[in-house]
């Protein structure tokens, strides 16, 4: 009795005391906190200090011309990493985006220059193509419970494989082409400027999925599946559905993508564009999309694919051989990666 | 509820809400239920108590759409059901609140409240464009835990990774009392939680049993049990050793009840 007369009051003081060390916020943690709950709030500030570097290195930086430039060669890249964004939220990871792309730009060129089909079913066909590797990888993923990055290493070697064998691994030229399907690499004047259709595409694209991801209960669903896939299923959310429409969805990102592609590049190659795999990942990670899913969002995809553009146009106007921009690249990764962890110890 | 149930309430005539009879469930060879039968009734607290192994989880399993038993029959208000995915069971007004709890961590408290049935907005934007009402069901997820008397919730915007065992705990409670029409069935709600978060998990459950919602708790805690229940279903070895209550038994009588070393 005694005993816990004297044994009361100061453990009570002491749950107090603890509660309140708890509370209590460091400024480095404070920034954690903000960090995670706002995950594009750092790549941002990376894309604005590099925006400064750059500009202070070289004059031509940032003449719009050259801000026009990198964004027209971000385009392609920058629409890959939607799809590749929404597979991640689920904590999969897609190898076969750029082969998927590349595959479906083939179809689309074939089809309208030595089938002669219009250029409209050409590029409906081409839609069909991404959402039938979508379905695959998807019906893989879901059924047979594959790892992701498991059925996309298989699929990447198998739509490869496809589009050579389909376009006998001869290029399609643009000039070939209805104009329609080039019509995404056109330009058209804003004030001193030319925007690339392209880039207005993709940018609408970024648009729509982060609506669709921020204010529609899939969107909610997608990240609650990426974020505890037994928890969603527990709440009532049919976890296989969602993966599946993600996996149609970033398809059909895909077969646009191969739209743009053909515009930025006005040609479809099948040997173009298989590094893209690695660089929308690369993309995404920068963007600090976390790649254990359930956390990100694109518009950190899209700083992360503008950063990469920023680099790589940077280092070679300061006169830096490819190799630089490459091993910038690399410790860009590492970093985010990094970051990444670092926010995610809020938890602990 | 008529006012025919009411006068009956407490006498032996009352309808049970829940009713399982002869449960077996078997994985290969280990036989996880065998032949278990449970009534639930109205505005009771019925906990099931049980050493590891013995059945305790699969049964609620079974209850809750997340197995399906091999036999047996299951009925609410007694109607007959079969429950194939949790979903059912959710759509027959019973809400389960598992042991890791089944909260989706990066998301916040509304969002999680109402994950898998979230709300539209209202006209063409929610029709055609499928817009979350977000504010609604911040505001909705708000009262819904004031009613519950959470007082340690007042930010519904904060991401549930940042609350602590027994706010989260909380979360989950609030999201099966809010949906839970029939009966709520928490597993373990005490097992990762201080002193404090335990009583007011505690008080949660006498809450929602005053409120008429009749409780399932499935706790290895004596003293949990023995506080909040109004009668205790014992398993031992995939079947049902006894059911007792508080009053006609001690807590040594249940554990020797649930080891064997005696019979009710």
């Amino acid at each position: 009795m005694t005993q816990q007369q004297t044994a009361g009051p100061p453990s009570a003081g002491h749950a107090d005391l603890a509660e309140e060390f708890l509370d209590r916020q460091t400024t480095l943690s404070r920034i954690r906190n903000i960090l995670h709950r706002y995950p594009a709030v750092s790549p941002a500030l990376v894309l604005l200090i590099a925006v400064v570097v750059f500009g202070l290195l070289n004059d031509r930086f940032l003449r719009v011309e050259n801000l026009s430039l990198i964004t027209q060669q971000v385009s392609v890249v920058g629409t890959l990493a939607i799809a590749q964004t929404l597979i991640i939220l689920t904590a999969g990871i897609d190898l076969s985006v750029g082969a998927v792309m590349i595959l479906s730009s083939m179809v689309v060129a074939q089809l309208a220059v030595n089938n002669g089909l219009p250029a409209p079913v050409a590029l409906l066909a081409g839609l069909i193509v991404g959402l039938a590797a979508g379905a695959l990888n998807g019906f893989l993923v879901t059924r047979f419970r594959l790892p992701p990055f498991i059925v996309t290493l298989g699929t990447l070697n198998i739509f490869i494989a496809l589009t050579l064998l389909y376009s006998n691994g001869a290029t399609v030229r643009g000039s070939a082409m209805p104009d329609m399907l080039t019509w995404t690499g056109s330009t058209f004047p804003v004030g001193p400027v030319r925007i690339s259709t392209g880039v207005v595409v993709m940018l609408l694209l970024y648009i729509a999925i982060a609506f669709i991801l921020g204010k529609t209960a899939w969107g909610r669903h997608v990240y609650a599946v990426g974020d505890d896939k037994e928890a969603a299923r527990l709440a009532g959310i049919a976890v296989n559905k969602v993966l599946m429409s993600v996996y149609l969805a970033a398809g059909a990102v895909l077969a646009v993508g191969a739209w743009i592609q053909i515009g930025r590049t006005n040609a479809a190659s099948p040997n173009a564009g298989l590094d893209l795999n690695l660089d929308s990942i690369t993309a995404v990670v920068i963007g600090g999309t976390s790649l254990f899913g359930g956390r990100g969002s694109v518009w950190g995809t899209l700083l992360g694919a503008l950063i990469v553009g920023v680099f790589r146009n940077g280092l070679s106007l300061a006169g830096l051989d490819v190799l630089y921009q490459t091993l910038a690249v690399g410790i860009l990764i590492i970093l985010a990666v990094s970051i990444d962890q670092w926010i995610r110890k809020v938890k602990s | 509820m008529t006012a025919a149930d009411l006068q009956t309430n407490g006498s032996k005539v009352r309808q049970p809400i829940m009713q399982a009879r002869n449960l077996v469930k078997t994985f290969g060879r280990v036989v996880g239920l065998d032949g278990v039968s449970l009534d639930l009734y109205p505005g009771e607290v019925l906990a099931i108590i049980g050493d590891n192994g013995a059945g305790k989880s699969t049964l609620i399993k079974c209850l809750t759409g997340a197995e399906i038993p091999d036999s047996g029959e299951l009925t609410v208000s007694g109607q007959p059901v079969h429950f194939k995915r949790p979903q059912d069971a959710r759509v027959h007004g019973i809400e389960t609140v598992y042991q890791n709890l089944a909260v989706s961590p990066a998301l916040d408290v509304a969002s999680n409240l109402f994950l898998g049935r979230e709300e539209r907005l209202a006209g063409p934007l929610g029709k055609i464009f499928r817009v979350l009402d977000t504010k609604g069901m911040r505001r909705k997820a708000k009262e819904e835990l004031t009613r519950l008397g959470i007082s340690t919730l007042q930010d519904v915007t904060v991401p549930v990774e940042n609350l602590s065992g027994g706010q989260r705990q909380a979360v989950a409670v609030a999201r099966a009392a809010a949906f839970g029409s029939k009966v709520v069935v928490l597993d373990e709600p005490t097992a990762a939680l201080g002193v404090r978060e335990s009583n007011q998990v505690l008080q949660l459950v006498r809450d929602l049993r005053d409120r008429g919602l009749p409780v399932i708790l499935i706790s290895h805690n004596m003293p949990h049990v023995f506080d909040v229940a109004d009668r205790i279903h014992i398993q031992r070895l995939g079947k049902c050793a006894a059911t007792i209550t508080p009053q006609s038994h001690t807590m040594t009588d249940a554990v020797a009840i649930m080891t064997g070393a005696a019979t009710a």
